[in-house]
């Protein structure tokens, strides 16, 4: 409303008229215009949107960050899926033709034996083959003595193949000292182990394996896994090693998988013992308690974050009612002058869907300065960042989406109501 | 819009008008109206408040349906359109100015003009805002063009609202005491505003007055009591002024 646009004379070219935004129809122009007028209205409940998008957008990246850093702490050093030889399965070995005789059979399991899983290679390439899993590692694993001048210590000997194996746990990250090599003369162990044994790398250990087995391996590496009882007994060696330390020439122990969605981790599982015969242990399963509250936890903010969206959608449907009350001689004028209910009716959608846009903007600004204050002011007792928000693009993006579906949705009925009105008596007031 | 030139603009037979029909409190407001408006005439209509006049004008303007009887506007029958199609024929046919309120407030008087056209849809920008600007020149508006319309005084608001009328060049305009609410000086321009476009473009104009001064100046008087058409009369010839005449400043009439 500058003095320069009342002095514009008749005979200015159109081009110099100003205008209304160009590309915009009819709804947009009234829509945000009506929006504008209604200043202080506007503002309140972009405010109150803009809240409770702020907490919606806190909310999740906060639990969700919570929800990864927890799995992915379970899950290092650990697959998704343990495939385990059967238990306690005595099984005959069939041999000759179909339905033949009995060769032989298992008749007694040996207690301290380690026992492998059947027919591993082929187990391993189908499961590969399931477009859910990531990798498949085969691990020879099993508990065995550690021997260095007087002192005997029960080790847990994992056997693999450090190619596969390592994309399973990336062992390389956790080495402190040395390097991650497995070579069949090499092995890798825990920083506290190395401590007790007095060791450093390129010291000989000798182990003592099932069957009277033995070996001398050079340390290539000391790693630390985050876990003093973990530091203290796991040890890794080359697949070939662990198999002669644990008497299975051949065979593993178990196969490890890691798939593509940790959640979906039993699924897989299942599918996978229905597939093979294996008995497959998902991570889930093997943590009950920890998935429990995961899930638990995701329920509750999942029903915190549909109550904070109704809310929302109250709040702009009441705005909207009273708008088209105080609008209402507005409305009947458009009608009179030729505007159609379904004009009204997207007029008042419209409404809505850019409160709901306008609102989840600002929330998201403001979610997202909540998140960095709480990544710089909320910290470990030792100053470190409590953990990985999970602060993404599309978090936000789906936040305007689901806003805007929202405030559409909310305008509904004050949008129908003002579809309804009676032009008549709504110029008559 | 010359295609029907012969054909009456407004076509009333045996129009009644009820509200609350089939309740104890029903009323009936206007009684077996025939009204026929012929191209380019002026048309006032008078009676006491509460008579139906403006029943009768919603009904003209398809704001509102008959209870029974039969509407013809610019040769449309109307009386198996569905709200969609008579949204449509009163947008392209029928220009409104209503006593106060016309405007909206939020837009400009430019932008005021320009909405019919906006809703209309398929105007390319240029042409709706050169055909609003010289609207607004045309009453004498164009240095108030970008004035937000709740901040122009009454009588700037009713020019406002002529323009607005005007824009979709409808062979009808309804005016409901479009000068009831203006000072005598106001009332008279916007009234000579009419008259000359009316005069000017053929535009029929059914004009609800109380103020029998202005009600003289027009081709044909109506006068409504009761819901019933009392008195149609023809003004004499001598007293139509064609071309605008100055204001009766000695006559200090009321508003309304």
């Amino acid at each position: 409303m500058t003095a320069s646009r009342v002095t514009a004379g008749p005979s200015s070219p159109p081009g110099a008229l100003p205008t209304l935004a160009r590309w915009l129809p009819f709804e947009w122009i009234v829509a945000m215009r009506f929006l504008r007028e209604g200043r202080v209205q506007t503002a309140f409940i972009i405010g109150g949107i803009a809240i409770g998008v702020a907490v919606i957008v806190f909310m999740s990246a906060l639990m969700s960050g919570l929800q990864e850093n927890l799995v992915r702490r379970t899950l290092t050093g650990q697959s998704h899926i343990q495939l385990l030889p059967p238990k306690d399965v005595s099984r005959p070995l069939r041999g000759g033709e179909p339905g033949g005789a009995f060769e032989g059979s298992i008749v007694q399991v040996p207690l301290q034996r380690v026992k492998g899983l059947d027919q591993w290679q082929a187990i391993a390439t189908q499961v590969r083959r399931l477009p859910e899993v990531r990798m498949v590692a085969a691990v020879a694993g099993g508990s065995i003595l550690v021997a260095r001048g007087d002192v005997t210590r029960g080790i847990s000997v994992v056997g693999m193949e450090p190619d596969d194996y390592f994309r399973i746990v990336p062992m390389p990250d956790k080495i402190v000292r040395g390097v991650a090599r497995v070579t069949t003369n090499d092995i890798l162990i825990g920083t506290e182990l190395a401590g007790d044994l007095g060791v450093v790398v390129g010291d000989k250990l000798r182990l003592v394996g099932l069957g009277g087995s033995t070996a001398t391996l050079t340390i290539s590496g000391i790693f630390d896994l985050g876990s003093k009882p973990a530091n203290a007994r796991t040890t890794f060696v080359a697949l070939r090693t662990g198999q002669s330390l644990l008497a299975l020439e051949g065979g593993v122990s178990e196969v490890d998988v890691t798939v593509l969605d940790v959640y979906a981790a039993e699924d897989v599982a299942q599918r996978i013992t229905a597939l093979t015969g294996a008995r497959a242990d998902s991570w889930i399963r093997s943590n009950d308690q920890l998935f429990t509250a995961v899930r638990a936890q995701g329920a509750s903010s999942d029903a915190i974050r549909l109550f904070v969206a109704l809310s929302v959608a109250f709040g702009i449907a009441s705005v909207l009612v009273v708008s088209v009350v105080q609008k209402s001689r507005e409305i009947g004028i458009l009608r009179a002058m030729g505007i159609t209910r379904h004009q009204i009716l997207r007029l008042f959608l419209l409404q809505g869907g850019l409160l709901g846009l306008a609102g989840a903007l600002a929330g998201s600004a403001l979610g997202a300065a909540c998140l960095f204050a709480w990544q710089r002011f909320v910290r470990n007792a030792d100053g470190s960042a409590m953990f990985p928000l999970a602060f993404t693009p599309m978090l936000f993006l789906w936040v305007v989406v689901l806003a805007m579906v929202t405030g559409t949705t909310a305008a509904m009925a004050p949008a129908l109501r003002a579809a309804h009105l009676d032009p008549e008596q709504a110029i008559r007031g | 819009m010359g295609d029907h030139d012969a054909s009456p603009v407004v076509d009333l037979r045996h129009v009644c008008k009820s509200f609350a029909i089939g309740q104890p409190n029903e009323v009936a407001v206007l009684f077996d109206i025939d009204l026929v408006l012929q191209r380019g005439e002026f048309c006032a209509i008078m009676g006491p408040s509460g008579s139906g006049k403006s029943t009768l004008l919603n009904i003209v303007g398809l704001l509102d349906r008959p209870s029974s009887g039969e509407l013809a506007i610019d040769s449309h029958e109307t009386a198996a359109l569905d709200d969609a199609a008579l949204t449509r024929l009163r947008g392209h046919r029928i220009g409104f100015i209503f006593q106060f309120h016309n405007l909206l407030g939020a837009f400009t008087a430019l932008e005021n003009v320009m909405l019919p056209l906006l809703g209309a849809a398929g105007f390319p920008e240029a042409t709706m805002a050169a055909r609003a600007a010289t609207l607004l020149d045309s009453v004498g508006l164009t240095p108030w063009r970008d004035q937000m319309a709740a901040t122009l005084s009454g009588g700037q608001q009713q020019r406002v609202a002529v323009a607005r009328a005007l824009v979709m060049n409808p062979p009808l305009i309804l005016a409901d005491e479009p000068t009831g609410n203006l000072d005598t000086v106001s009332a008279e321009a916007v009234f000579t505003l009419l008259r000359k476009v009316s005069h000017d473009q053929g535009t029929s104009v059914l004009f609800v007055t109380h103020n029998p001064e202005l009600a003289a100046r027009c081709d044909r008087i109506i006068e409504v009591v009761d819901g019933r058409v009392v008195r149609r009369s023809l003004v004499e010839e001598r007293e139509r002024p064609v071309t605008p005449s100055p204001a009766p400043a000695a006559l200090p009439m009321p508003g309304r």
